[in-house]
């Protein structure tokens, strides 16, 4: 078996897809966080309780309601949605014109609440969402056995990024958008209603996150922190991406999946030894880098991609100084 | 609100009951015998332990005061230690040095139970660990004020492993959980799998607590081991075995969930896990006893007990019944006499605490239920054997505790 530095070729191939995989999850969840914070200003840190309350819709609605999957997938985005819709309208519209902080803060306790109510009624165990019949069971590629539900899952994400981004980049509506973001006075005296999109469109992230709870339900066990357990990592993506940048977000959020994958395949802690190890002096400065990169250290990966972007480039790889 | 409630409970119950010459007789400290409950309220395992844990101690306390009528007050107190081992620490020595905690129980990972027992040894009171299962809690790191009460990670691979491996599951591969529980499982997995004749091929640490285990799942899966060991708790071993399915790992390679508490099987569902082996200290459905306690628990908390909640629950009283026996509660002598007095009650049957701190007692090997058996809810398990309680925990002259005289 061909190996590249102590791990099989297959084996990597394998924890790239996984890597693909979990990326286009954290594009779907930090392009909502990028399209919120680049219209309202707003660090909406309730992201991932709203990640948790659409796999949770979706599983009552399929053991209380029968409502199957492919409907959950598009109703409780919805629902979701119009909550976020009545928090922007109570809540955050009062902040607007403060420090990024009082948002940040405002949707963190939201978050602490929706995460408490829950966990409250249903426990901490979780419930179990089944995969969909016709996404039952899997394709074998020979280097790795890959779950059909998994590669949908890196279809429908990848499109809702890609349509997303070409509504906000490239049609007319986004050019009201990202016009609101520049100058919401000059659009309001165009006659663009700037309230109620600025709405809308804290509702369409929300119902971003709501679709990839939905997604992640048959993957995860649903529970009332799986939110909280990937929002940091989201964050990181954003700011690694520059706060506000949707493409920033989409490649960045599948980057990083990546990276995480070939850092868990733990080729990255083998390379550093192979190179490294034997020289004196400098195996030892390197080892503490060789373990951050090791694959128990995995969920620390992403941390340091931040630390070391945030020093280079302060406003992130594809964000501009403000 | 509920320990204002429960005390003053308590005073009615004392004011009709008590005798002024029980009272003179039991010299308690400050008139009181207090209990903190420290657990894991919120996070990870406060389904298994939490909120149930410190209802099953009350329910001890209730049933203790209303039964054996002692000449002292008893008051509950509880915190979440967030399974962190310095908050848990910190907690502790609040609890000891200003609000005069006579005995803490629970603490559900070995980290929080390691830091607890040390500030407890050095302040002198009295350590109750349920939750947490490591082996060095009553080996290397064991102390003259500590009881480890329901099970530990022996007595899980000793369950668990040898049964695997005997039902002809030879080779295996780890997923660990990268902390001392993690690994301590493993380690002692690792040993009844080779004296059994198994081996091991491998095995890889994950970040505790994760989400996706997919990574780690194709490793093990590339490994080519018959059964791949899930060194891991919670919500971690859950993930483990709902993606295991997904990348079809299952059913070609089999799973050993090493702990499984009855709250994972529950979440899971018995077509994702039907036919696993594990090992417990106690199940719900064993006999009459079992039953009535767990019924009571269950109209309270509308889930059945875990074995770590009904450990609790016989802990506390057993500790209860010493302090009134000892007639004070000096650390001590409440200890000397938990250690003399014999437990018997639903949860054990001639249970023991050795001098590491040990309390042994049978425990249960269980093959969960196929779904069309299972007839009523949480029907979950068919013991499948008796382990001896003297099979079932690390024997004495393997003890590596400094308390155990050879």
């Amino acid at each position: 078996m061909t190996e590249i530095f102590g791990v099989p070729i297959q084996a990597l191939f394998g924890q790239l897809l996984i890597g693909l995989i979990n990326g286009s999850f954290y594009a779907v969840l930090s392009l909502g966080l990028a399209i919120i914070f680049g219209l309202l200003n707003i660090i909406n840190f309730a992201h991932g309780a709203q990640y948790m309350m659409g796999a949770f819709l979706a599983w009552i609605g399929m053991t209380f309601l029968g409502v199957n999957y492919w409907w959950a997938l598009m109703l409780s985005p919805l629902a979701v949605g119009v909550t976020g819709v009545i928090i922007e309208r109570t809540m955050l519209r009062w902040l607007y014109r403060l420090d990024h902080l009082y948002g940040l803060l405002l949707t963190f306790g939201l978050a602490l609440i929706v995460e408490g109510l829950f966990r409250y009624k249903f426990g901490i165990s979780g419930e179990s969402y089944p995969v969909p019949e016709t996404l039952a069971g899997g394709i074998n590629l020979g280097f790795m056995f890959l779950p059909k539900y998994r590669a949908w899952v890196v279809v429908a994400s990848l499109v809702v990024c890609f349509v997303t981004w070409y509504v906000i980049e490239r049609s007319k509506l986004g050019s009201y958008l990202r016009a609101g973001t520049e100058n919401p006075q000059l659009l309001q005296a165009f006659g663009v209603n700037v309230p109620l999109m600025i709405t809308l469109t804290y509702g369409y992230g929300v119902a971003l996150a709501a679709f990839a709870g939905v997604l992640a339900a048959p993957i995860f066990n649903v529970n009332p922190v799986m939110g909280s357990n990937l929002i940091i990592v989201v964050f990181a993506v954003v700011v690694i991406g520059g706060m506000g940048s949707i493409m920033g977000s989409i490649v960045t959020g599948i980057g990083l999946g990546l990276i995480e994958g070939v850092v868990k395949s733990g080729m990255v802690a083998n390379l550093l030894g192979a190179i490294f190890d034997e020289v004196p002096i400098v195996g030892s400065i390197v080892y503490p880098v060789k373990l951050l990169f090791s694959p128990e250290a995995s969920a620390v990966t992403i941390f340091v991609i931040m630390a070391i972007v945030l020093l280079l480039r302060p406003a992130g790889l594809f964000g501009r100084e403000r | 609100m509920k320990r204002k409630l429960l005390s003053a409970m308590l005073c009615a119950v004392l004011a009709i009951n008590g005798s002024p010459v029980a009272m003179a007789a039991t010299k308690v400290s400050d008139g009181v015998v207090k209990i903190g409950v420290l657990t894991d309220m919120s996070g990870t395992y406060s389904d298994l332990a939490g909120p149930g844990s410190l209802l099953a101690v009350q329910m001890a306390v209730q049933d203790f005061v209303a039964r054996e009528k002692p000449g002292f007050k008893v008051e509950v107190i509880s915190a979440d230690h967030q399974n962190k081992g310095d908050i848990s620490a910190n907690k502790a020595r609040e609890w000891i040095d200003t609000e005069k905690v006579d005995a803490i129980i629970d603490l559900v990972t070995t980290s929080t139970a390691l830091a607890v027992m040390k500030v407890a040894k050095e302040k002198n009171r009295i350590t109750i660990v349920s939750g947490a299962a490591s082996t060095p809690i009553t080996n290397e790191q064991c102390t003259d004020t500590n009881v480890h009460w329901t099970y530990d990670t022996y007595a899980l691979a000793v369950g668990t492993g040898r049964a695997v491996v005997k039902q002809g599951g030879k080779n295996w591969f780890f997923l660990t959980a990268d902390y001392a529980f993690g690994k301590a499982l493993e380690k002692d997995t690792t040993d009844v799998v080779l004296e059994n004749g198994g081996k091991v091929l491998g095995r890889v640490l994950h970040p505790f607590p994760a989400q996706d285990f997919s990574s780690f799942l194709l490793q093990a899966q590339s490994s080519g081991a018959q059964v791949i060991g899930l060194a891991n708790a919670g919500n971690d071993t859950i993930n483990s075995i709902k993606q295991a399915a997904e990348f079809g790992v299952t059913p070609k390679q089999s799973l050993a969930g090493l702990l499984m508490f009855i709250t994972d099987v529950h979440s899971l569902g018995l077509k994702a896990t039907q036919g696993m082996y594990l090992t417990t200290g106690f199940y719900w459905d064993m006999n009459e006893e079992t039953r009535a306690w767990s019924r009571r628990f269950f109209e309270k908390k509308q889930r059945m007990p875990s074995m770590v909640q009904a450990g609790d629950y016989s802990a506390m009283y057993h500790y209860l019944k010493a302090v009134k026996a000892a007639g004070t509660d000096d650390t001590k002598t409440v200890m000397a006499k938990m250690k003399e007095m014999p437990v018997n009650d639903f949860f054990a049957k001639n249970g023991k605490i050795r001098d590491d701190g040990r309390m042994i007692h049978d425990m249960y090997l269980a093959q969960v239920k196929k779904p069309e058996e299972s007839k009523y809810p949480w029907d979950y398990y068919h013991i499948r054997q008796v382990i001896p309680a003297d099979q079932a925990f690390t024997p004495l002259s393997k003890s590596k505790c400094p308390l155990v005289k050879k």
